[in-house]
């Protein structure tokens, strides 16, 4: 027993020395230096997401761990980027490097915003609290390998300092254009007290992509957040999101899946303070027909302030042979009195072909909350496909109409109906050109 | 306007027969009714017409001026004129009441190669149905059927009848559940699309709605056939004796 086990962990730290065979730590002041090595040392120790991980039971990680990034065609189709009615502060990555040209002028007022790699290069700086903070304190009590990955090496990113509420949205806009990109990105955001950010995510980013965003949000912050992963149907992605809250604060976070080889969505919060709201919501679609489509929303909520609201909204719509899954977890610890954490994942299944495997947990220690959580997975209703179609909708409408009815309560997390608008027209779009 | 002749149908998961030759003949502008124990067929026979999945047709024709039903999927049947008051309206989450409205009659005109009615005149003329009908802005604005009461949800049937202008309209039960006053503006909402051009056939236990809806001709309907059919009279014969004189009658 004692031999397997140590066989197993042995794999584990084998795969750490193929993916950093070629990867080279980037160059910053001492501080960020020494983080990125603590970083490694940490991915060292913990070895890389093996198979017989109970957290990554329903997900492969070996395209995102193996050393070159599995090649992905740039997928090129006509539909007009999302957000494009938005009034919105666009920074612009291309393969993961930041393209300052198609970039819009960073400065706008209420938030400071400024490039990693500059300030990697400082010796006095906040972001030197913030950097890999979020991330260390995310691997307890589950282990994240690749977002202390990231940590060691990410290069480029955004470093967002919001003081005030800036007039619109900052806008990350990531392109795709080598098949064999491999891109590492790592942004944080400091909410200060009272202040408030929208952050817009959207687009393939590379071939494959490893993106950690660190989000730490002081009293009475609030930050938005909508992002839409791009349809490049061979991408593959692992993103963190890791966030911390003070009291009275709120973070919402809603993600757009459509298509892609590959995709890991963790989100890990953390509610300090109390009388904060947490909502993160995702809705993903995928077609299994042509092109893999695995997705996977696994998602760490821990109350530890009192009087918090948590809600997880997960849907999926899933297709000739598509994969969902949901890991979701709300822990509450010991003192979080009058927690209440709602937690749903579901999917529609538009053929038998396809699976969706969930795991929802709830870890409580304190004894006056209310918890709730609920898991379902199934085809469309056809009472309700009959109702339709008997007052002359067409099966195809009608199905669609009844989809974009499932995905609704994710996307009505989305606060700003221009966004929730901008994403709904997504979903739409993605059925309607599979019907004809 | 509506033709059946001999139809027999049974359930497709099921061996078993449900309705055993029904025979029905209704002339366009007139109103019929039927009457019947419970379990007799009637909704059957009027999920049958409407197209719905789970039956096995087994012989017989129906059609539509002249026009198979049964070879057409229901979105058709509803293009070509035919509606279903349902004994039990379907909850559906996360479509808005206006959306869907707007969407079946614009999905009918499309069928029918018609112009889509555009946003202004559909707001318009729904808004003054709905007002004949008591059904306030909240509940076009609610998700169909979503927590309704039993009698929001067949009046908002009767709203959606009104909308799609069908020619053959079948109300199954729908007085049933229904309080005096909500009876009456149904049975309005209903006789104000009495028209020369459309027929009706109403399903129903009460003679009660009968006084409201006028019918012409009244059929009694039991295991599976129409065992008599006669004038208004009829329905207050089952009305004051029941039905077991009837099914005595013919056994
Ligand atoms: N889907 C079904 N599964 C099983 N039995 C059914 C189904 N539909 C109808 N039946 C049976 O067929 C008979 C007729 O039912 P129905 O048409 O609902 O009668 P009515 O509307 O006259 O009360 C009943 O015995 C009923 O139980
Ligand atoms: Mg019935």
């Amino acid at each position: 027993m004692a031999m397997a086990r140590e066989k197993i962990a042995q794999a584990k730290r084998d795969a750490v020395d193929v993916r950093l065979a070629t990867l080279a730590a980037p160059t910053g002041a001492d501080w960020i230096t020494a983080t990125r090595a603590a970083a490694v040392a940490r991915l060292r120790a913990m070895g890389m997401p093996g198979r017989r991980d109970e957290y990554w039971k329903y997900t492969r990680a070996d395209a995102l761990m193996q050393n070159e990034a599995p090649e992905a065609e740039v997928f090129d189709h006509d539909e007009s980027p999302v957000f494009g009615e938005v009034d919105r502060l666009k920074i612009v990555f291309v393969d993961g490097v930041f393209d300052a040209a198609a970039s819009d002028d960073l400065a706008l007022e209420g938030v400071r915003i400024e490039m990693l790699s500059d300030v990697a290069a400082l010796d006095i700086h906040w972001a030197k609290n913030l950097y890999g903070v979020l991330e260390e304190a995310g691997q307890t009590p589950v282990d994240r390998p690749l977002a202390a990955l990231n940590t060691g090496f990410a290069e480029a990113g955004v470093v967002i300092h919001v003081t005030g509420k800036p007039s619109k949205p900052v806008s990350l806009i990531y392109i795709h254009k080598s098949t064999t990109s491999d891109a590492i990105l790592h942004h944080l955001v400091k909410v200060e007290s009272g202040a408030e950010l929208t952050l817009l995510e959207n687009g393939p980013a590379a071939a494959r992509l490893n993106k950690v965003m660190e989000v730490d949000i002081a009293d009475n912050g609030a930050f938005h957040h909508v992002r839409a992963q791009g349809r490049d149907h061979q991408r593959r992605a692992v993103a963190h999101i890791f966030a911390r809250l003070g009291s009275e604060s709120t973070f919402k976070s809603f993600s757009l899946t459509v298509n892609g080889a590959l995709t890991r969505n963790e989100c890990v919060i953390e509610m300090l303070g109390d009388n904060s709201f947490a909502h993160v919501a995702g809705a993903a679609m995928g077609d299994g027909a042509d092109n893999p489509f695995h997705h996977d929303d696994t998602v760490f909520v821990t109350h530890v302030g009192r009087d918090c609201e948590s809600r997880q909204v997960y849907k999926n719509v899933l297709r000739n042979g598509a994969t969902g899954v949901f890991q979701g977890k709300i822990l509450v610890k010991q003192g979080a009195q009058k927690t209440d954490g709602y937690q749903i994942s579901q999917a529609l299944m538009l053929d038998g072909d396809s699976q969706f495997l969930a795991k929802p947990e709830l870890e409580i220690y304190a004894d006056d909350v209310i918890c709730s959580h609920g898991s379902t997975s199934g085809a469309i209703d056809e009472e309700a496909l009959f109702y339709l179609r008997s007052r002359g909708v067409p099966v195809g409408p009608a199905t669609d109409l009844l989809t974009l009815a499932f995905l609704a309560e994710a996307v009505q997390e989305i606060e700003n109906p221009v966004l929730a608008a901008e994403i709904g027209d997504r979903l739409e779009g993605w059925l309607t050109r599979r019907r004809s | 306007m509506l033709n059946i002749k001999d139809l027999r149908v049974e359930l497709e998961d099921e061996d078993k027969k449900i309705l055993k030759g029904v025979n029905l003949d209704i002339e366009a502008g007139s109103v019929h009714a039927i009457m019947g124990p419970n379990g007799s067929g009637k909704s059957t026979l009027s999920y049958v017409l409407s197209g719905r999945a789970g039956y096995r047709v087994t012989g017989g024709t129906a059609t539509l001026d002249g026009v198979n039903l049964l070879d057409l999927d229901p979105e058709e049947r509803a293009a070509m004129g035919m509606f279903l008051a349902f004994q039990y309206p379907v909850e559906i989450p996360g479509v808005g009441n206006m959306t869907f409205l707007r969407t079946a009659v614009n999905s009918q005109r499309k069928q029918r190669g018609e112009d889509e009615m555009s946003a202004g005149d559909f707001l318009k003329l729904i808004r003054a149905k709905a007002k004949t009908l008591k059904i306030d802005a909240d509940m076009l604005k609610r998700p169909v059927n979503v927590g309704f009461s039993g009698g929001e949800k067949k009046r908002n049937e009767i709203l959606q009848m009104a909308m799609l202008e069908p020619k053959m309209c079948i109300l199954d039960e729908t007085d049933s559940g229904l309080d005096v006053d909500a009876m009456k503006l149904v049975s309005e909402g209903v006789n104000a699309l009495r028209d020369k051009g459309r027929s009706f056939l109403v399903i129903t236990h009460y003679q009660r709605l009968l006084d409201h809806i006028k019918p012409d001709v009244v059929h009694i309907m039991a295991n599976g056939r129409i065992i008599k059919s006669g004038g208004p009279e009829l329905a207050i014969e089952v009305e004051n004796n029941g039905y077991a004189d009837l099914l005595s009658e013919v056994a």
